[in-house]
């Protein structure tokens, strides 16, 4: 089955700039391995439910209670940048 | 036998004896570390200063009466992507650079509590995506076996600090085989434990539902007493095991008469080294001999276990590196808009496989194509857990080689991403189960190369697991150690 993959579109839903080179190279990988994934059709017998967890949990919550965070300023210390304890970023937004 | 090559276990001993000491057996480890790194380049950072200070208090608090147990005072080193407080954390990639956590992972603060001395942070390919460690940031690590041979991955740094003694034990992760498949091309005992008995607080997630980090170790009894170390409850993990947890380490000297072992019929055959066959072939009937009851088993969905993998890791790792932004840690490269400052930082900071991966990821998690690949695989999955359930009503174990071949040259299958992936075709079915699974050195090929022998068991199967995996190594005997000519660096 040729698999027609629209690779541009798909790295915009990554968040990935990439060239056009690139983007045809990818393109060709990705062909390459979605054809052996496709084998994954193959599989016969009865209809299985997507899989859980191996030791079969299924949520963990812990108590509702206030605990200490990481210090703010060691977390902040990480970043490209920051002020007035946020981190600062370019417009989210387009503007008029 | 020199100090940097001892077991965990004898090193105990021997510090317990009075007859060395923690800073004595950091020192030898530094010392072969500054004679072999620039061959084999295992680490990406060396905490020098750190170690010191813990080796000190470990030799202090022994002298006290003090004893945290079979790690007190040992040297060990971690994988690159598991959070080390004020040591720089990369997991290899650019987009990490200089990143210093703010916190231990669970899996380092055990082993400060356990009495550990951490040497330093082992290279990985990047966020644990490869069989090589070629796809490093910073950098390939080679074979001590070989220099001109890859170590394995994605643990391979690990591998290789083991193997050629500048470190005593190491941690890695195993998301499809990362810690089996370069122990085994390295000559060294690899565990995969069951999913959710070792925490993955702080381990940099690669693909959350079949990450497990293991111990790397110069024996099957070094393992076991690693693993009962760092693995048990942790309320920072939601997928943490809250159950009772098995003693492994009790059950080494048992021997596998009666033992029910299966031997894989789908792990065998075309693309495994006849050298690998053969080891793996005589080690089978050398467990026969020794009172095992071997028959051959079927899981047919093994065939189609790569594939279902090759979508599901993908898939959670798209989801999971969405987090690496550019704008709370690392590598920043600027746009005019949030979005393309992401995208920029993004293309710029990760390596050709990790954007592969996502990429590969993304698409099978899209509109449209959910059903057809990762709905689908999921049920694979399912079917690759049926089957094993179908075994282990016959069978107690499961064994087959770990790798297809040995170590393979460096840069043999760097252009090739499914012949790379192939590397891991004996390891994925553990993980895509949840089960424990062990590799232990059985021998050399004709050209002094290790092979590698894995023992799979049911969830929590992990005594079991090590009483099969401890036989083998007895049987082995495999006591042979790299010739790495040592180069001041």
């Amino acid at each position: 089955m040729p698999i027609d993959i629209d690779i541009a579109h798909v790295a915009r839903l990554a968040r990935l700039s990439l060239s056009d080179t690139e983007l045809e190279t990818y393109k060709a990988q990705l062909g390459v391995i979605l054809d052996h994934a496709a084998q994954v059709q193959s599989l016969e017998g009865d209809p299985q439910a997507e899989s859980v967890h191996p030791l079969g949990f299924v949520n963990a919550f812990r108590d509702d209670e206030v605990r200490p965070s990481l210090d703010r300023g060691e977390v902040l210390k990480q970043a490209p940048d920051t002020e007035d304890g946020y981190f600062v970023v370019p417009p989210a937004l387009e503007t008029e | 036998m020199s100090l940097h090559e001892l077991s965990v276990v004898e090193a105990g001993r021997r510090l317990r004896a009075g007859e060395t000491s923690s800073v004595e057996l950091l020192e030898a480890n530094l010392d072969r570390a500054s004679r072999t790194e620039a061959q084999i380049h295992a680490y990406l950072t060396i905490d020098r200063e750190g170690a010191r200070e813990a080796a000190s208090q470990a030799d202090a608090d022994l002298a006290d009466g003090i004893d945290h147990g079979p790690l007190h005072g040992i040297p060990v080193a971690l994988k690159d992507n598991m959070c080390t407080r004020g040591i720089e954390t990369t997991a290899s990639s650019q987009i990490l650079a200089g990143y210093v956590p703010p916190y231990d992972a669970t899996v380092v603060a055990r082993l400060r509590d356990a009495g550990a001395v951490i040497v330093g942070k082992t290279n990985l390919d990047e966020f644990a995506m490869g069989s090589s460690t070629e796809n490093s940031a910073y950098g390939t690590s080679y074979n001590p076996w070989d220099i001109s041979r890859v170590p394995g991955g994605s643990s391979g740094g690990s591998a290789a600090a083991v193997a050629a003694g500048s470190a005593f034990v190491a941690l890695g992760s195993d998301t499809g085989g990362s810690v089996r498949q370069p122990a085994s091309l390295s000559g060294v005992v690899g565990l995969k434990p069951t999913y959710g008995t070792v925490s993955r607080y702080g381990l940099i997630a690669f693909a959350s539902s079949l990450d497990q980090i293991g111990p790397l170790s110069r024996s099957v009894e070094d393992s076991a007493v690693t693993l009962e170390t760092i693995w048990g409850h942790d309320p920072l993990d939601a997928t943490s095991h809250a159950g009772e947890y098995p003693t492994p380490s009790a059950a080494l000297e048992k021997g596998v008469s009666g033992l029910r072992i299966g031997v894989v019929r789908e792990l065998a055959g075309e693309g495994y080294e006849p050298a690998v066959e053969s080891g793996v072939s005589g080690m089978i009937d050398r467990l026969s001999d020794a009172g095992g009851e071997v028959t051959e088993v079927s899981l047919p969905t093994f065939e189609i276990a790569l594939s279902a993998y090759y979508l599901i890791a993908p898939a959670e790792a798209s989801a999971n590196l969405a987090r690496f932004d550019g704008i709370r840690y690392g590598l920043r490269v600027d746009g005019s808009t949030t979005e393309e400052l992401m995208a920029r930082t993004r293309a710029e900071g990760f390596g050709p496989e990790v954007l592969r991966r996502i990429l590969l990821g993304t698409y099978a998690l899209s509109a449209g194509y959910y059903d057809a690949f990762y709905g689908q695989a999921q049920k694979v999955r399912s079917a690759i857990q049926s089957d094993f359930s179908r075994a282990y009503e016959e069978v107690d174990v499961l064994v087959s080689p770990t790798s297809p071949t040995v170590a393979f040259e460096a840069g043999a299958r760097v252009d090739n991403p499914l012949a790379m992936y192939l590397s891991d075709i004996c390891t994925i079915p553990s993980n895509l189960a949840g089960h424990p699974a062990i590799s232990v050195p059985i021998g050399v090929d004709d050209g002094n190369l290790p092979i590698g022998f894995q023992v799979m068991a049911p969830a929590l199967g992990e005594t079991v697991m090590f009483q099969a995996a401890a036989e083998v190594e007895r049987l082995a005997a495999f006591t042979a150690r790299p010739i790495l000519a040592e180069v001041a660096s």
